[in-house]
């Protein structure tokens, strides 16, 4: 199963039909969207509103693959669970975010390999399709649970013995 | 020695500011913490903590700003936190004002996901926290400082 998300903050239309027109071409793969609302209507994947923590955990853990914007949050959470990503950043010149941080986090996180980045439907295929072949995935990096040692023990000094 | 546990207020609204301030629990060890997000539902992933959920805002809508300003500082009010600690986004930097007007410490850690410059709360919170974090090496400067980041 691919799962895609696209956040709760905007819709992200042009994602949805990407993966959607995307969907016909990796037969045998349900593909199941979590999205905020758009106008766009998808043919043929599976597409929910907000997802309860519990319920979105769950399409994530079982994902062979996770297709996403370019938010931290999916991105930390498929480090952490060890799971293969493509992100797809929202642009904003196309009205999909308010200014283009996106691009830049994800050319950033491409440079340090943590996720593979899409930035047409082109390339978003042809990943997808080589991504499901591999037996290691690509062999996705993994963090771990909580923040490095060093962010923890300056900010938990600061809190208490800082000024 | 005042051997009070220290209270913490941890906020950040949903997405992943949110994701960022739970990977960040380690450093409230010992401590209290009363969690605060833009989510009813992110209560149960917080368990066995106090968790207020509050009207999520940005700068592009100033009456929810406002409405959310005072549901944070009603909280903050009320719980008495000693530090107050944030990921962001616009509610974050809403914790660090009320947090700074109740006399509470307050640290601002900006999104792994500004690369390139320090968010615009971030620019804020710089001149009003008393920690600025930055999960970049080369955006540190000043009293933005960097040491390491949540991955």
């Amino acid at each position: 199963m691919i799962f895609v998300t696209t956040g709760t903050q905007a819709p992200f239309d042009r994602l949805i039909q990407m993966v959607d027109e995307m969907a016909p071409e990796i037969e045998g793969h349900e593909v199941i969207a979590q999205a905020f609302k758009g106008t766009y209507i998808a043919k043929h994947i599976q597409v929910l509103d907000f997802l309860e923590p519990k319920k979105f955990k769950e399409l994530f853990d079982n994902a062979d693959l996770i297709i996403s914007h370019a938010g931290m949050g999916t991105v930390i959470s498929a480090l952490t669970t060890g799971k293969t990503l493509i992100i797809v950043p929202r642009n904003a010149k196309l009205g999909e975010h308010r200014n283009d941080h996106q691009l830049a986090t994800a050319r950033k996180l491409d440079e340090l390999n943590y996720v593979h980045v899409a930035f047409d439907s082109g390339t978003l295929v042809k990943l997808t399709k080589r991504l499901l072949n591999e037996d290691n995935s690509g062999n996705p990096p993994k963090v771990a649970e909580f923040a490095s040692g060093r962010l923890i023990s300056s900010l938990r000094k600061y809190i208490h013995d800082g000024a | 020695m005042d051997a009070k546990k220290i209270k913490i207020l941890a906020i950040a609204s949903v997405g992943g500011h949110w994701v960022q301030l739970l990977r960040l629990r380690p450093a409230f060890e010992d401590s209290e913490v009363v969690f605060v997000s833009t989510r009813p539902s992110f209560a149960t992933m917080v368990e066995g903590n106090k968790f207020y959920s509050v009207t999520d805002a940005s700068r592009w809508n100033k009456f929810k700003l406002v409405v959310s300003f005072f549901e944070i500082f009603r909280i903050i009010r009320k719980e008495r936190p000693g530090v107050i600690v944030t990921t962001g986004a616009a509610p974050g930097l809403l914790g660090i004002f009320a947090g700074k007007v109740l006399g509470c410490k307050t640290v601002w850690v900006d999104s792994i996901a500004n690369v390139e410059k320090l968010s615009m709360s971030g620019k804020i919170a710089a001149k009003v926290a008393g920690r600025v974090y930055t999960q970049w090496e080369d955006l540190a400067g000043g009293k933005v400082v960097y040491e390491g980041n949540i991955l």
